[in-house]
């Protein structure tokens, strides 16, 4: 990877996610039927950061699934290589709930177009929030997030990394040159 | 790993890694078949063709329902009342069946290796349902798939399988499958029911069901093919059941926790007596639960390698 330019650090990561978690606590008005779920891969793993600073704002903790949504992906037929699928794991009714939908980068939309999808087979949420760590534009469908830790404009060419201890073993988010776009 | 194969013909030929790979995919899949709506788009706008010219109602609704979880739009034909049946060739079917565009083609056939002669002349996917007494490879793939479920591992486990091994792909497919992945096998059925070449397969011949009892994990008992062996090896079900069906009193020569299987329809009362099929010890019914997600992953995985040439490159958070 050739990092160009570090937007987050270790303590940005978690200042942007303290941040985060107080307007999800706002915007509800408490964490009464709130569920948080992130998508494969690190948008679960922020998910459960999410749900361990609300847990420590508020002394209760909240439901936290994980989606995987290569199965309602539009562009399988374009993709490099068949993606392997991997399990969905929300193991609580969405039914009547607000669903706090998280993840990593926001880009075209198209993820999280699969994601509401997905959502709606496992049931009909009362809303669907999207909190997302970095925002860096360029959608290609009428969908923007509620929460955002980071606006980053960015070129097409460019590529941002989002890095997590759990699967990097850092916490970083960098912009990088040259890697293509990444969807 | 990436999935690379056109077609699945068989197990021969897979590497382990291949196996695993169809079974963690089947994990996922059987999720959905649990949810209150069982479906995903992952397969819309592809064709699936459902070819069988042996009589099936497990493997063809199996099938049925997997692709149709999975959003493919299912076609049906049978042998009878179709052009097969009015003098066609295999072939001439197929390619006409191929004119119409279709992605993936399931096919059954009492003649062993056709599968393989028409995933050679056509583009679409094949995928063996059953080719005669040859190989069954999603039938071996669900049955791993259940026995991983129950036991979480494949690898130093004892199988073994019972009856008429050599008339069937199930046992030659189940023999492969556990091999590749370091589960001991055990066959044994009546005299004349082993066939010599099972030994080079990897598997171990214990000729009765008394002897192979202690010694396994998973018993897989085989389908007597009544319709088909017309009594030539052995006199009449009742004395098979006497001699060699699992009767629950043969069950408690085995270990507490011995797991009891079959690949179905069974004769209830031949090969297995009725409360060792209902009773705690068989998974009869989770087979038929695996094999709609077996064949699920099978179908998703052989899709993906029917795509365009790359655009760009794969995922990422979007």
């Amino acid at each position: 990877m050739n990092a160009k330019a570090e937007i987050l650090d270790e303590a940005g990561i978690r200042r942007a996610l303290v941040r985060i978690a107080h307007e999800i606590l706002e915007k509800n008005q408490g964490l009464a039927d709130v569920v948080l779920v992130g998508l494969r891969s690190r948008g679960d793993h922020i998910a459960r950061r999410l749900g361990e600073i609300l847990r420590e704002i508020e002394g209760s903790g909240v439901p936290v699934g994980v989606l995987d949504v290569t199965l309602y992906r539009d562009d399988l037929a374009h993709a490099a290589h068949w993606p392997r699928v991997q399990r969905t794991e929300v193991p609580f009714p969405v039914e009547g709930r607000h669903v706090v939908l998280v993840d990593d980068v926001l880009f075209t939309g198209r993820s999280v177009r699969a994601a509401l999808d997905s959502l709606m087979d496992l049931g009909r949420p009362r809303s669907i929030q999207l909190a997302v760590l970095v925002d860096r534009g360029h959608r290609e469908l009428p969908i923007r997030a509620d929460f955002v830790g980071k606006n980053v404009p960015t070129a097409r060419r460019e590529a941002v990394r989002v890095l997590l201890r759990e699967t990097d073993g850092e916490d970083r988010v960098v912009i990088a040159e040259g890697e293509g776009e990444r969807r | 790993m990436a999935w690379a194969r056109k077609d699945l013909l068989g197990i021969a030929g897979l590497d382990p890694a291949e196996i695993v790979e169809v079974l963690d995919t089947a994990a996922t899949m059987k999720d959905i078949s649990s949810r209150e709506i069982k479906k995903v788009p992952v397969l819309r706008g592809k064709t699936v063709v459902n070819l069988f010219f042996e009589a099936s109602t497990r493997t063809r609704v199996s099938f049925e329902i997997a692709e149709k979880r999975l959003s493919a739009d299912a076609v049906n034909v049978s042998a009878s009342g179709s052009s097969v049946s009015k003098g066609e060739t295999l072939l001439d079917t197929a390619r006409n069946l191929q004119a119409m565009n279709p992605d993936i083609i399931v096919l059954r056939h009492s003649c062993p290796g056709t599968p393989a002669m028409l995933a050679a002349r056509l583009p679409a996917a094949v995928v063996n349902a059953g080719d005669g007494a040859h190989e069954h490879p999603t039938q071996a793939l669900l049955d791993l798939f259940t026995i991983r479920e129950r036991l979480g591992r494949i690898a130093g486990l004892t199988v073994g399988i019972f009856g008429d091994i050599a008339h069937s792909r199930v046992a030659r497919s189940d023999v492969l499958a556990l091999r590749a992945l370091g589960a001991r096998v055990l066959v044994g059925g009546p005299p004349g029911m082993i066939p010599p070449g099972i030994v080079e397969l990897g598997a171990e011949v214990a000729p009765r069901l008394e002897a192979m009892l202690p010694a396994v994990d998973v018993l897989i008992m085989l389908r007597i093919q009544l319709e088909r062996q017309g009594g030539a090896l052995f006199p009449s079900a009742r004395e098979y059941a006497t001699h060699f069906g699992l009767s629950a009193d043969r069950l408690r020569l085995g270990r507490p926790g011995l797991l009891v299987m079959h690949p179905g329809p069974v004769n209830r009362g031949v090969e297995v007596a009725p409360e060792v099929a209902d009773g705690p010890q068989s998974l009869i019914l989770d087979q038929v639960t695996s094999g709609v997600a077996v064949r699920m992953a099978v179908l998703y995985l052989l899709s993906g390698v029917h795509r365009a040439p790359a655009a760009e490159e794969g995922r990422g958070g979007a």
